[in-house]
């Protein structure tokens, strides 16, 4: 399996990172590089093997249904690039 | 007396406690030497504020004989653990200019057991590296040099390198670590100091920027086990903010070291002796086995037949993880924001996080997008994750014939700053010895053994079953009762 430079293209689009043509050119030899390391998995017979979920045995715990946190809404905005009337404010979505 | 800045946490303390010093005394001592080696760029941030109040506290307890664990030992805290009011970046420009409004629950238990803050240690970006070259801010330089004159500038080991370098040049006594494949115990073996990850769920891992969480650990790094005991005491704990925390007792790790190991088998993997290892770590690992025999251990070669494939497992699943954990970074929250003229909320997105990730961790995020996408996820994901349950199997059986086991931390010495950089895969390849028991989940640490025939130091680990932190410490201490290492780098900075 390797990737070409339109897949790389489509993964940094699923991933949400702007990429040039050139980064994607430089990167498509680096992932084929990993990649192809990485195959070497499929010859491990793991035909009745089921895939682990958690390294220590743990139960997820329940707690309380009640209001442990809140009124912090200043301090959830404090490092936001951009806030206004108490809202994260982001680009125009809808025209 | 030594000066006070080669003083370790127990050290510290006790002297604190019988007045031989006070801590502001310690503080400002530490505090002047981490001001003047900006050439190691070992701090991201300096809080000296932090310490001294700390020390002043400790003073104070001393007075109402009220002393904590760790009253008056000024520290370095790694700057992936959220600190209120003080930056916090994970060593990546995404996050310039974020100021957590909260406490990470390790860090809050340290200020609970005493100890003070130095400031924010340098580390890869995002923790991802293995030579703290990833670091948005700039490499960490290791204090030691090569005995061949040539001065070349060496890698602290990643991804907790900006720790492990402030901790051998003794800019501070002790440091938090967090380790995913390695990122602990590699750096601690290439700067002669110790350092432990616990078994997953020990430490809580809320307010510490998530890696990959399956794997992420918070530990202790110092020069000495005994201080690595004190110290992962107050960081662990049942944390009901963290559900994968383990809501077990924190045992008195430090109060039951004993470095004498009688009745305790140890086991040698034989995958381990892999290809290519230099013969005097060879040499070192002999040598560790005979230190160990000596304290009373029994010693049996074990199989953990699927050792080879632990590191193509940890590098499908640490990045799929890492893909999701870093998919917050969006320019909307906190950190950076990239908003080119005319750009829509998607634009924005893709540009925040083009200017704001570095190289290594876009090849991560790049790799776990891939391999979590339709199509791939069974044969690449689901795989990984059952090959990792095979490596659990390994480490289970082996535990049937063997108390711990012993190997070497790291396949090689620390290499010079640039060397392995053009080839990401054989960068990951230093982390062959330490990802097996981070897949698993398992306590482990490096505690030094020797120098190489450049002068530099190599570790031994040390992994043991799991919530056998105690074991792991004991067989610690062991060997560094044996090996006697007291090499420290000469001062050039």
């Amino acid at each position: 399996m390797s990737v070409d430079i339109p897949t790389v293209k489509k993964i940094a689009s699923l991933a949400r990172i702007a990429m040039t043509d050139q980064e994607a050119e430089a990167l498509a030899p680096e992932l084929n590089n990993i990649l192809g390391w990485i195959e070497q998995l499929g010859e491990v017979d793991t035909a009745n093997v089921e895939p682990m979920t958690a390294v220590i045995p743990n139960h997820l715990r329940l707690r309380e249904d009640i209001v442990t946190d809140g009124n912090v809404r200043d301090r959830v905005l404090a490092n936001a690039p951009q806030a206004e009337h108490g809202f994260f404010a982001v680009p125009k979505v809808i025209e | 007396m030594a000066e006070l800045t080669d003083l370790g946490i127990a050290a510290i303390r006790d002297g604190v406690r019988d007045g031989e010093f006070s801590a502001r005394e310690v503080a400002q001592a530490f505090i002047d030497r981490v001001a003047a080696a900006k050439a190691l760029n070992a701090f991201l941030v300096e809080t000296p504020d932090h310490a001294l109040k700390a020390a002043d506290a400790a003073d104070a307890a001393r007075a109402s004989g009220d002393l904590k664990p760790m009253s008056g030992v000024p520290i370095g805290m790694k700057d992936l653990f959220c600190t209120e009011g003080v930056p916090t970046t994970a060593a990546s420009g995404i996050l310039a200019g974020f100021t957590p409004t909260y406490e990470s629950t390790v860090s809050a238990n340290l200020w609970a057991a005493g100890a003070g803050m130095l400031g924010k240690l340098n580390l890869d970006q995002f923790a991802m590296g293995s030579s703290n070259e990833t670091s948005a801010f700039g490499n960490v330089i290791s204090p030691w040099r090569r005995n061949d004159g040539g001065n070349a500038a060496l890698a602290p080991g990643g991804s907790s390198g900006g720790s492990s370098s402030a901790i051998s040049a003794r800019l501070c006594p002790a440091a938090t670590g967090t380790d995913t494949g390695g990122s602990i115990r590699q750096p601690a073996a290439f700067v002669g100091i110790s350092g432990i990850k616990p078994t997953y769920g020990r430490c809580s891992r809320w307010g510490v920027v998530a890696f990959a969480s399956s794997l992420d650990q918070a530990g202790a790094m110092a020069h000495d086990v005994t201080d690595c005991a004190i110290m992962l005491g107050a960081m662990a704990g049942f944390d009901p903010k963290d559900s994968t925390s383990l809501d077990l007792p924190v045992p008195d790790w430090a109060g039951s070291l004993s470095g004498s190991l009688k009745g305790k088998t140890v086991g040698i993997p034989k995958e381990y002796r892999v290809d290519g290892m230099p013969a005097e770590i060879e040499m070192l690992w002999e040598q560790g086995i005979a230190w160990l025999k000596d304290a009373g251990a029994e010693v049996v070669e074990v199989s953990l037949p699927h050792t080879r494939y632990a590191l193509p497992a940890y590098y499908i699943i640490a990045p799929a993880e890492a893909s999701s954990n870093l998919a917050r970074y969006d320019g909307v929250r906190y950190g950076l924001r990239d908003l080119p003229d005319g750009a829509g909320l998607q634009d924005m997105y893709a540009a925040t996080r083009a200017a704001g990730f570095g190289p290594e961790v876009k090849r991560r995020i790049m790799i776990g997008t891939y391999v979590l996408s339709a199509g791939f996820y069974d044969a690449y994901y689901n795989q990984a994750q059952k090959v990792r349950a095979l490596i659990a199997r390994d480490f289970e059986a082996a535990w049937e014939r063997c108390d711990l086991l012993l190997t070497p931390t790291a396949p090689s010495a620390a290499f010079a700053l640039g060397e392995k950089q053009a080839d990401p895969l054989a960068m990951y390849l230093n982390d062959v010895f330490t990802v097996p028991a981070s897949l698993a989940g398992l306590p482990a640490m490096s505690v030094p053994g020797g120098l190489d025939a450049q002068g530099l130091p190599l570790g031994l680990q040390i992994i043991g079953k799991p919530l056998d932190e105690q074991g792991v410490l004991d067989a610690g201490l062991a060997i560094e009762q044996r090996a006697g290492f007291s090499a420290r780098p000469e001062q050039w900075w």
